[in-house]
């Protein structure tokens, strides 16, 4: 399997989530966590999750990673179930939490699922090193995840992900432990790195300004039980052309007024339109 | 000088200064208080005797050293193995709790005279049997609390690779363990001294630290007796400095760069003959 050369790119038809009336309920706890969400990511696209905290945005990524299995509604990962999707590894997934594993040397962290996956090591020790690269920290890959700064650990967990070119990404608030000069350079480079390997990203976050920077579609989401409350759609311009000016363009700052009305008003927010 | 020299300086000088001090006064009392000798021999007496029985004192040494060896290694071998079978088998976790909850509370050295009975009388195997099943418990339990230690973000991790439980357990669950899994052994390194000297006061063959001390008390060759208590002092030491050494080097860590040991080379021969005769699953553009 060759993942992510044009030729594949361009097969590839199929959407990769499709969610129909999914729904959790925490048994133990009796929380209704999600209640019939339906959303459609089409391949290649970026989609945002934005929402109030505790209304189930984790709980949906963990969900279509096969972490967690939905209550009622069904998941379709690129046409198949969500555990045959985690099996063929189809999805990288950064989480809430760095979750680097302190004994092994960063390289060693970010080679991990290489590693699983049986590469040979020669392929791991170049991939690794593209990935340092990429996150910045070259200097770092011999050392332990402890000596490192939230943030930095942050990124190699990132690099992590995308240690295997997946064709969906999943990111729980991956930036939200980096400053703001660090996680708009990561935002620059996400982009790039979507438009390059042509990934579906669902994006868990809590900014405003960097869903609208980064997405295609920002699902806004209500809590208790967790709905979708609203989709507003981005026009930014392909992935790949979205440079830092964009941030100081006036059509940006008018779909950040767009999230943030669906967000804080929900209902009369949705006949706002600023493509 | 620096302070972090003078630290050092500190840390290894101040239990050095506190054992001369310890030994003059001690020397004091008895010389000065003119105090029997089975009272409490003094300890130029002793050192005398250590130099005086120095073969017999190293040979004896070597024999309950040997012993608490055997019993250290076969000890941990089987509870850390019991333990990672309990951690993955709920029959075999209900089955070892209770043995091993009903072993802990056994005072281990008073199967002595039983298992010395049972293996005859001019057999070291009782004593091996008594210093493993001592060395047993710590390391079962203090290892099974390790294997439960891995974070959740971490299983998650696990699964989201679709990792076959092998590679969990090797990736995840024993390196998260490993801290404790010391733990256990460097409690029962002592323990297995102590049970394989304390085992010969019940008999068998003769040589070790055990009866030699009983014997020399027997005898009313006090300070010969303390002079063989020094040797076993001196082999716990070795031991708890041992396993504590051990620790250092197979634990990769900021802490100890240089016993960095890369899980990935470990793997690499197995992953790498795997490839040569199929293709990689995947290649990377
Ligand atoms: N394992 C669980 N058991 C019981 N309840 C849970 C569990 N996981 C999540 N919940 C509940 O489900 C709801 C949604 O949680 P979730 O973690 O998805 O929120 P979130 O949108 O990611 O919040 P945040 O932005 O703070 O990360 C919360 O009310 C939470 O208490
Ligand atoms: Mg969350």
């Amino acid at each position: 399997m060759t993942l992510h050369n044009p030729s594949v790119k361009s097969v590839q038809t199929t959407d990769a989530v499709v969610a129909t009336g999914v729904s959790k309920v925490f048994d133990a706890a009796g929380v209704t966590a999600l209640d019939g969400v339906d959303l459609v990511v089409r391949a290649g696209e970026f989609v945002s999750l934005i929402g109030p905290s505790g209304c189930g945005k984790s709980t949906l990524l963990r969900l279509i990673a096969d972490l967690d299995e939905p209550s009622g509604g069904t998941l379709q990962i690129f046409g198949k179930s969500a555990k045959q999707a985690r099996i063929d590894q189809d999805y990288g997934i950064a989480f809430q939490q760095a979750g680097l594993l302190p004994w092994r040397t960063v390289a060693a962290n970010i080679e991990l699922p290489l590693e699983l996956h049986g590469f040979p090591k020669a392929q791991r020790a170049d991939r690794s090193r593209e990935l340092l690269d990429l996150v910045g920290l070259s200097d770092f890959g011999q050392r332990y995840p402890d000596e490192l700064s939230g943030g930095m650990q942050q990124r190699i967990a990132i690099a992590r992900a995308l240690a295997e070119k997946p064709n969906l990404l999943l990111m729980d608030e991956p930036f939200g432990a980096l400053d703001e000069m660090t996680r708009e350079r990561m935002q620059t480079e996400l982009t790039r790195i979507c438009a390059e390997t042509g990934a579906a990203v669902v994006f868990v976050t809590h900014s405003i300004p960097e869903a609208v920077f980064l997405s295609d579609r920002v699902v806004v989401m209500s809590p208790r039980p967790g709905r979708i409350e609203t989709v507003v759609p981005m026009a930014l311009g392909p992935a790949h052309e979205r440079g830092d000016q964009i941030r100081e363009d006036p059509t940006f700052f008018s779909m950040v007024t767009a999230v943030r009305e669906a967000l804080h008003q929900g209902a009369p927010a949705r006949g706002t339109d600023n493509r | 000088m620096s302070a972090r020299s003078r630290d050092t300086l500190v840390r290894a000088g101040a239990p050095v200064a506190l054992g001369v001090f310890v030994l003059v006064a001690w020397q004091l009392i008895v010389t000065v208080g003119e105090i029997d000798d089975y009272l409490l021999p003094s300890p130029l007496s002793i050192a005398g005797q250590v130099v005086e029985f120095w073969p017999s004192l190293v040979a004896a040494v070597g024999s309950t050293g040997l012993n608490a060896l055997i019993g250290l290694v076969v000890g941990s071998v089987v509870g850390v193995g019991i333990a990672l079978l309990a951690s993955l088998s709920r029959v075999v976790d209900y089955l070892s709790a209770p043995l091993v909850a009903g072993l802990a509370v056994v005072p281990i050295v008073a199967l002595a005279p039983v298992l010395n009975t049972m293996f005859g009388a001019d057999s070291e195997t009782g004593r091996r049997t008594i210093a493993g099943l001592a060395v047993f418990v710590p390391v079962f339990i203090n290892t099974l609390r390790g294997l439960r230690q891995t974070a959740p973000v971490h299983r998650d991790l696990m699964r989201s690779y679709a990792a076959k439980p092998g590679q969990v357990v090797r990736v995840l669950t024993i390196p998260a363990a490993r801290p404790y899994i010391f733990t256990g052994i460097r409690i029962a390194s002592s323990l297995a001294v102590i049970s394989a000297l304390v085992a010969e006061y019940f008999g068998g063959p003769r040589g070790g630290l055990g009866s030699l001390i009983s014997s020399s008390a027997a005898t009313s060759a006090y300070a010969r007796a303390w002079a063989y208590v020094v040797g076993g002092i001196v082999l716990g030491l070795l031991f708890f400095v041992v396993t504590s050494a051990l620790e250092r080097l197979v634990t990769p860590s900021a802490a100890f760069p240089h016993g960095t040991t890369d899980s990935t080379t470990r793997t690499s021969s197995t992953s790498s003959t795997n490839l040569s005769n199929t293709a990689p699953r995947k290649e990377l553009t």
